[in-house]
């Protein structure tokens, strides 16, 4: 996908209040072809920003511009009511009405645009198509699995061609089985779709594998941002530094074994078979001068990469057989006389390693 | 399969026990004063004479008239009453609750003088009815349009206060979804609002087309009792027992089938939803 230039894209700079004492400031920027990921937690004022930019709220200063156009300015006396701009939105939970069928769904923003009911129809069941709803199309949403509930909830922002997709925790409504492989899914038609993206969540692992940009968002305004690499290597706050140290791995699966690369894990789940997506986060791996004693499964012996200061706490990048980021408290690290360079004994309990299936993905990731 | 045993468990336990004898004995009485007086109007029902006497001219009037009025009211309640409800829902403003107050006090107050009050107002010497009249030649009471009025009064709360809750109740991001996919404010009202609280409009509807078919007290006070023009059912009936029983049982017959058939339509389908 060819980048095009920001102007073409979206550009929003933007503030508004909500209530009393909740003030939400952005200033984003996305090109075409580009996604960007707006990571944060709940009450961060990720939903307002969903909202502002949709048109549904009104913002108190800035601009929204987006393909060349402005959607606010409120200095200009410029407000582009939500029916007038050409964003796509897959709002959480996916709103998909409940009296209509799918491709009535789908068809919808293309009636209410002044299609015909014919040729709407028609267009509706091409998206279907494309999205492998067929069969499906006059199913009520309510009788729809979260992974078809979800692909619908695309087609019907993707049928009017917009000049946005904005996702809203497009896979919170999901179970964790079904997660990976919708998140592949979604990634594929992310890359389909030639406008700029924004995806809205408060999880990490799906801001860094959607998203070549991530936002944190914390209490209103933008904390840090960067690529996903800077944001996990360099966070600034500690709630970055809390999701953004999270190690994913790819491996494949075998009762209660994890290969990755060409290292061997232990999981506590054995039930699960196939490629999966390990998560380990930093504070779970912990470091030892000695062979440790006791119940870790999975240590070895390895190199320390790097040593980051973060106040109270230090984070190290290990490195062979398998480099991972581990995070200890300030004063453990001082007893351990870690230096960039030493060999360190590294530990993690089975049961401190996330494990989701990813059907279909290589295991060498 | 669990919830389903617990069900099954609970049931065996409320056998063992069995319930205090006068709690039984007063639900019966309770029961009694719903059933004997349609006992007693089965009763006197001349069932060889009733074909004739449904004919007759006075039934055939009320019966004409009743229909007429009780589904313009039904309509004029739509037309003023969903918008009234959306507003009181949707929009905050001083006053609302007062509003509110107002529109539900039909309910509980009696039709009479409820048909008192539009007479005041809207009668020949009534505060908006006398310019009405000199303006326009307009006369609403003793009109069939005034018995329209006098059943739009009393039953439109009905609509009202079923459609307001529905529309509280209502998640309003699906109307923002839709907004978003390009739906002006028309469009989603009319395709997504009313679409998704329709199981509460509709039992709305029935509730109110039910209330203004009844409708006697403000109705007599306000249109009068003249046949043809505004004696509906209810007046029939009631000056039938004077005259002719017969008659006044038939028009009665009448009217329990037809709430009989309202009950079942909204208990199949639409109970639920109020």
């Amino acid at each position: 996908m060819v980048e095009g230039p920001v102007g073409e894209g979206l550009e929003a700079r933007f503030g508004l209040h909500r209530g009393d004492d909740f003030r939400l400031e952005l200033d984003l920027a996305i090109s075409p072809g580009r996604t960007v990921a707006l990571l944060g937690p709940n009450g961060a004022g990720k939903s307002t920003a969903v909202a502002a930019i949709a048109g549904l709220l009104q913002v108190e200063w800035g601009r929204i511009g987006l393909a060349g156009i402005t959607l606010d300015d409120p200095d200009a006396g410029i407000y582009l009511p939500p029916e007038s701009r050409k964003v796509g939105v897959v709002f959480q939970d996916y709103l998909l009405f409940p009296h209509l069928s799918v491709v009535e769904n789908v068809a919808f923003g293309l009636r209410s645009r002044g299609m015909s009911r014919s040729d709407s129809l028609a267009r509706a069941a091409d998206w279907l198509t494309r999205l492998d709803l067929t069969g499906l199309e006059k199913r009520k949403p309510g009788r729809l699995s979260g992974g078809q509930a979800q692909r619908v909830a695309l087609a019907r922002a993707l049928v009017t061609e917009p000049d946005l997709l904005l996702l809203d925790e497009p896979l919170s409504a999901l179970d964790v089985t079904t997660r990976g492989e919708l998140r592949r899914v979604l990634d594929r038609h992310l890359e389909d779709f030639p406008g700029p993206r924004l995806v809205i969540t408060h999880d990490p692992v799906e801001a860094f594998l959607l998203a070549d940009e991530v936002h944190i968002l914390e209490e209103g305004v933008v904390t840090q941002w960067g690529t996903p690499d800077e944001i996990r290597l360099r966070p600034r706050t500690s709630y970055a530094a809390d999701l953004a140290g999270s190690n994913l791995l790819f491996g494949r699966a075998s009762a209660g074994l994890a290969l990755v690369g060409s290292h061997h894990i232990h999981l506590a789940e054995h039930d699960i078979d196939g490629d999966v997506l390990l998560t380990i986060r930093p504070s779970a791996i912990s470091l030892h001068r000695r062979p440790p004693e006791g119940s870790p499964r999975n240590m070895w012996e390895t190199s320390i990469e790097l040593i980051e200061d973060l106040g109270e706490r230090t984070r190290v990048r290990t490195g062979a057989p398998l480099p991972l980021t581990a995070e200890v408290t300030a004063e453990a690290s001082s007893t351990l006389c870690l230096a960039e360079g030493e060999r360190i004994w590294l530990a993690i309990k089975a049961t401190e390693i996330g494990v989701e299936p990813e059907d279909g993905r290589s295991s060498s990731g | 399969m669990g919830s389903r045993r617990l069900t099954i468990e609970r049931r065996a336990v409320e056998r063992a026990r069995r319930p205090p004898v006068l709690l039984i004995v007063l639900a019966g009485i309770g029961f009694a004063v719903f059933a004997v007086p349609f006992i007693g109007l089965i009763s006197r029902v001349p069932w060889t004479d009733l074909p004739e006497l449904l004919a007759s001219d006075l039934v055939i009037d009320a019966l004409r008239l009743s229909m007429v009025t009780s589904l313009a009211a039904t309509l004029v309640a739509v037309l003023i009453g969903v918008p009234l409800a959306w507003v009181l829902a949707r929009l905050e403003f001083p006053g609302r609750s007062l509003v509110r107050g107002l529109v539900t006090l039909p309910l509980v107050l009696p039709p009479v003088v409820g048909g008192a009050a539009l007479l005041f107002a809207l009668g020949r010497r009534g505060l908006i009815g006398e310019p009405l009249n000199q303006a326009t030649g307009l006369l609403l009471p003793f009109s069939t349009s005034g018995v329209v009025l006098a059943n739009t009064f009393v039953a439109m709360p009905f609509l009202v206060i079923t459609v307001e809750g529905a529309l509280r109740n209502l998640d309003h991001r699906y109307e923002g979804a839709a907004s978003s996919l390009g739906a002006g404010q028309w469009t989603v009202l009319r395709r997504v609002t009313l679409p998704m609280i329709g199981p509460s409009l509709v039992a709305g509807l029935v509730l109110t087309w039910a209330r203004a078919l009844g409708e006697f007290g403000a109705t007599i006070t306000f249109a009068g009792n003249l046949q043809g023009r505004t004696q509906t059912l209810p007046l029939a009936v009631f000056v039938a027992l004077e005259s002719d029983r017969d008659v006044a049982v038939a028009l009665s017959l009448v009217m329990v089938v037809v709430s009989l058939a309202v009950l079942l339509v909204l208990r199949e389908r639409w109970w639920k939803a109020l």
